[in-house]
C-alpha cells in the first residue's frame, strides 16, 4: 500500500530561522495520525506547507495514487484535490445562515462560472440537513452563523469539513479551548473520521492524543525525533529530554 | 427552500415596479410626449442619473459583495462613452461632408471623403490623417462590439496582473486609481487619436436622425436607460443571490478561508472584475450621448471615488442602496454645484454652495462611515424590524446559546 501523503525531505526558513529542517514522513490512506511536539517544532508550518499557504525552500510533498506534487499546485487547487483543514480558532463565514456555509463546503464543481449556473437540487439540500443533524445544528439551519457559540462555530466548521469530503483532514489543536465532555466528543468524531479517510491531528494535548491511539510522530526544531506508539515515543530518551521533561 | 428567485428576493419586484412607475411618470410629463412639465433637458438629466445608477450596481457588485474597493471603475465607463462617441461623431461627419459636397460637378471619391471626414474631426488637434483607432468607426455594429470587448479585454489583462500577484486591499485600490488617471493622461495627449483635451462632442445628435427633435431622443435615451438599469438589476440581483453570492461575500470576509474550501478566490475577482468592467461600460455608452460630450476629464482619479462614495452612503451589499446613493448624491450635487441651490448668509459669511458642497459631501461621507455604515439602505432594516445579530463576545456558560459577555453586561 503506498502513501496518501508523502513529505520528502523538505526544508523552510522564516528570516534565517529554520522553522522546518529535512522533513520527512508519509501518512497512509485511512491512518489517523497524531503530530506533536513543543511549542515552535514545526507543527504549523508543516500544515501551511501541506496545504500550500506556505512554500518550502526544498523538498517535495507527493499526494495520491498519481503522484501529484503538491508544491506545484495553489491553496484552492489544494483543496480541491482533497486535503481539508481545520483550524484551531473556528472560522466560519458569520455572515451567512449555517445553510449556507454548509452549502458552500458541500463537494461540488467550484470554478466562477460552474457555480455561477449550480442549484442546489433536493439532494443537496438533504445533505446539508443531514449535516446539520450531524453536528447538532439541526435547529440552527436558518441562523447566521455569528449567532452561534464558540462550541457550535467549532461544530459547524466540522460539519463544513465533512461537506467537503477529503481524503486527507488536517486538525489543528482540535482540543484547544473545549470542555472535557466536548474533548470526548470530538475524539470519537475523529476517530470515527479515521475510518473513511486519513486524518492527522496536531495536539499539544497528551491525554487527548492517547485517547486518539494511534501512530504519534514526535516534532522537534522541524524534523521527526520519534514515530511509533504514544508509549513507545513516551519512553524514547530524546523525547523525554526536549518534551516530556519540562 | 425551493421557492422562487423573486419570492425570495421581492425587494427585486418593488424596484422594477419603483422604476417603471417613474419611467412612465417622467414620459408623461415630458416634452417629447406633449405636456412638458419636465424639459428635455431634465429628462437628459434623469437618464444620465439612471446610468450612473447602472455603474453603481457594478460598484456595489465588486465592493459591497466581494469586498474588493476598485477606484478605477469610471474609467471603463468613459472608455463605453468614448467607443460610442467615436460611431456618433464619425457617422454625423460623415453625413456633413457628403451633404456639403453633393453641389459639386463631379461625383465625389470615397477618397475626398475620408479627408474630408479627417479634416472636420481632427482639425481641431491640427491633423487631417484619420488614426487606427478609428478604423472600425463607420459601423456601429463594431463600436457596439467594442464598447463591451476593449473594457473587456482591459479589465481581463489588470485584473489577471494585480489578482494573480494577490494584490488587495488598499494597494489595489491606489493601482485602480493609477489605471484610471494613465489612462487620462494618454487620452489628454492629441496624438492618441480621440482628440486630446477636446475630447468627443456633439454626442446628441444622432446620424441619420436629424428630424428626429432633442424632446423624442432624450426619451428614446431615457428609456433605454431604465431598461438597461432595470435589466442590470435583475442580473447582478440573480448573480449574488445564488451560491456564487455566497462564495463572494465569504471572499470578502475571509478570502483565505475560502482558498482553503477550494475555489480560487483570484478566479471569482477577475471573473466579477471584469463583468463590472462591462456593465459600466454599458452604463457609459448610454450616457454619454445624453450628455453630449466627453473628454479625458471624465476619467478623472476623483470620478471612481465619487462612484464609491455614492455607494457607500446608499448602502453596501445591497443593490437598492447602491441606486439610492447614486440617485441622491449625483441629483444634489448637479443641484448644489449648479449654482442653484440657495446661498446661506450667516451675516459673517455667505456660503456659496458652489464652493461649499464638496466639503458638505464628504461630511457626510465621513458621518454615514462613522454613524451609519450600512448606508441610507440601512433605514429600510429599521423598517423591516431586521436587526443584524451582534454576538462576538466570548461565551460566558458552556452551554449551547449562553449570554455573551457584551449581553451579561446590559
Amino acid at each position: 500500500m503506498t502513501a496518501l501523503l508523502e513529505v520528502n525531505a523538505i526544508s523552510v526558513t522564516f528570516d534565517g530561522f529554520r522553522a522546518i529542517n529535512n522533513l520527512s514522513f508519509a501518512v497512509d490512506d485511512g491512518e489517523l495520525r497524531a503530530i506533536i511536539g513543543p511549542n515552535g517544532a514545526g507543527k504549523t508550518t508543516f500544515m501551511d506547507i501541506v496545504t500550500g499557504k506556505t512554500r518550502p525552500d526544498t523538498g517535495t510533498v507527493i499526494w495520491g495514487e498519481r503522484a501529484i506534487n503538491l508544491l506545484k499546485l495553489s491553496e484552492a487547487q489544494i483543496a480541491r484535490a482533497g486535503v481539508g483543514r481545520k483550524f484551531q480558532r473556528p472560522t466560519v463565514f458569520e455572515d451567512q445562515t449555517v445553510a449556507e456555509n454548509l452549502m458552500l463546503a458541500l463537494k461540488a464543481p467550484r470554478s466562477p462560472l460552474a457555480v455561477l449556473g449550480w442549484r442546489a437540487a433536493a439532494k443537496d439540500h438533504a445533505r446539508v440537513a443531514e449535516l446539520a443533524a450531524q453536528v447538532g445544528l439541526r435547529d440552527a439551519l436558518a441562523r447566521k452563523s455569528g449567532e452561534l457559540s464558540h462550541g457550535q462555530k467549532q461544530w459547524l466548521e466540522i460539519g463544513m469539513l465533512l461537506a467537503q469530503e477529503p481524503r486527507l483532514l488536517l486538525v489543528d489543536e482540535p482540543a484547544a479551548g473545549m470542555t472535557l465532555a466536548e474533548r470526548e466528543a470530538t475524539t470519537a468524531l475523529l476517530v470515527d473520521l479515521a475510518k473513511t479517510r486519513a486524518v492527522v491531528v496536531v495536539e499539544h494535548d497528551m491525554e487527548f492524543v492517547r485517547r486518539l491511539n494511534c501512530k504519534v510522530t514526535v516534532l522537534h526544531e522541524g524534523s521527526v525525533l520519534a514515530e511509533g506508539t504514544l508509549d513507545h515515543v513516551t519512553r524514547n530518551q530524546q523525547v523525554i529530554d526536549v518534551y516530556l521533561g519540562r | 427552500m425551493t421557492r422562487s428567485f423573486l419570492a425570495r428576493n421581492p425587494s427585486v419586484l418593488i424596484f422594477l415596479a419603483a422604476l417603471a412607475l417613474f419611467t412612465v411618470t417622467v414620459t408623461i410629463l415630458a416634452e417629447g410626449f406633449g405636456i412638458g412639465l419636465v424639459s428635455t433637458s431634465f429628462v437628459k438629466v434623469l437618464g444620465k442619473t439612471l446610468c450612473l445608477c447602472l455603474v453603481a450596481i457594478a460598484m456595489d457588485l465588486i465592493w459591497g459583495y466581494a469586498g474588493v474597493l476598485s477606484l478605477g471603475h469610471m474609467a471603463f465607463f468613459a472608455l463605453g462613452g468614448y467607443l460610442i462617441g467615436m460611431w456618433l461623431m464619425y457617422a454625423r461627419t460623415e453625413e456633413i461632408v457628403i451633404a456639403s459636397l453633393a453641389g459639386q460637378a463631379l461625383p465625389v471619391t470615397p477618397e475626398e471623403i475620408r479627408i474630408g471626414i479627417g479634416t472636420q474631426i481632427f482639425g481641431v488637434v491640427g491633423g487631417s490623417e484619420i488614426p487606427w483607432v478609428w478604423g472600425l468607426a463607420h459601423s456601429l455594429t463594431a463600436q457596439l462590439m467594442l464598447v463591451i470587448l476593449v473594457p473587456g479585454l482591459l479589465a481581463t489583462i489588470f485584473g489577471w496582473l494585480a489578482f494573480r500577484s494577490r494584490v488587495t486591499g488598499v494597494y489595489l485600490s491606489i493601482l485602480t486609481q493609477a489605471m484610471t488617471l494613465a489612462l487620462a493622461l494618454y487620452l489628454f495627449q492629441n496624438d492618441s487619436g480621440l482628440r486630446g483635451n477636446n475630447g468627443l462632442s456633439g454626442l446628441q445628435n444622432l446620424p441619420g436622425l436629424d428630424a428626429v427633435p432633442q424632446a423624442t431622443l432624450s426619451l428614446w435615451f431615457f428609456w433605454a436607460s431604465a431598461f438597461a438599469l432595470g435589466g442590470g438589476y435583475v442580473i447582478v440581483a440573480v448573480i449574488v443571490s445564488g451560491k456564487f453570492g455566497s462564495v463572494i461575500r465569504a471572499i470578502r470576509d475571509d478570502e483565505a478561508r475560502v482558498r482553503f474550501l477550494g475555489y480560487s478566490v483570484e478566479g471569482y475577482k477577475l471573473f466579477l472584475f471584469i463583468l463590472t468592467a462591462i456593465i459600466a461600460a454599458i452604463a457609459g455608452a448610454l450616457y454619454y450621448p445624453q450628455a453630449g460630450i466627453i473628454n479625458p476629464a471624465e476619467l478623472a482619479p476623483i470620478a471612481s471615488i465619487y462612484l464609491a462614495v455614492w455607494v457607500a452612503i446608499g448602502g453596501r451589499g445591497r443593490l437598492y442602496g447602491a441606486v439610492i446613493g447614486a440617485a441622491l448624491v449625483s441629483l444634489l450635487s448637479s443641484w448644489f454645484t449648479g449654482g442653484r441651490a440657495p446661498s446661506i448668509d450667516l451675516g459673517f459669511y455667505t456660503i456659496n454652495w458652489v464652493d461649499w458642497w464638496s466639503v458638505a459631501l464628504g461630511a457626510g461621507f465621513v458621518a454615514v462611515t462613522l454613524f451609519a455604515p450600512k448606508g441610507i439602505g440601512g433605514l429600510f432594516d429599521l423598517y423591516a424590524g431586521r436587526k443584524v445579530p451582534d454576538r462576538h463576545g466570548a461565551d460566558l456558560g458552556p452551554d449551547d446559546g449562553s449570554l455573551q459577555e457584551k449581553e451579561a453586561v446590559k
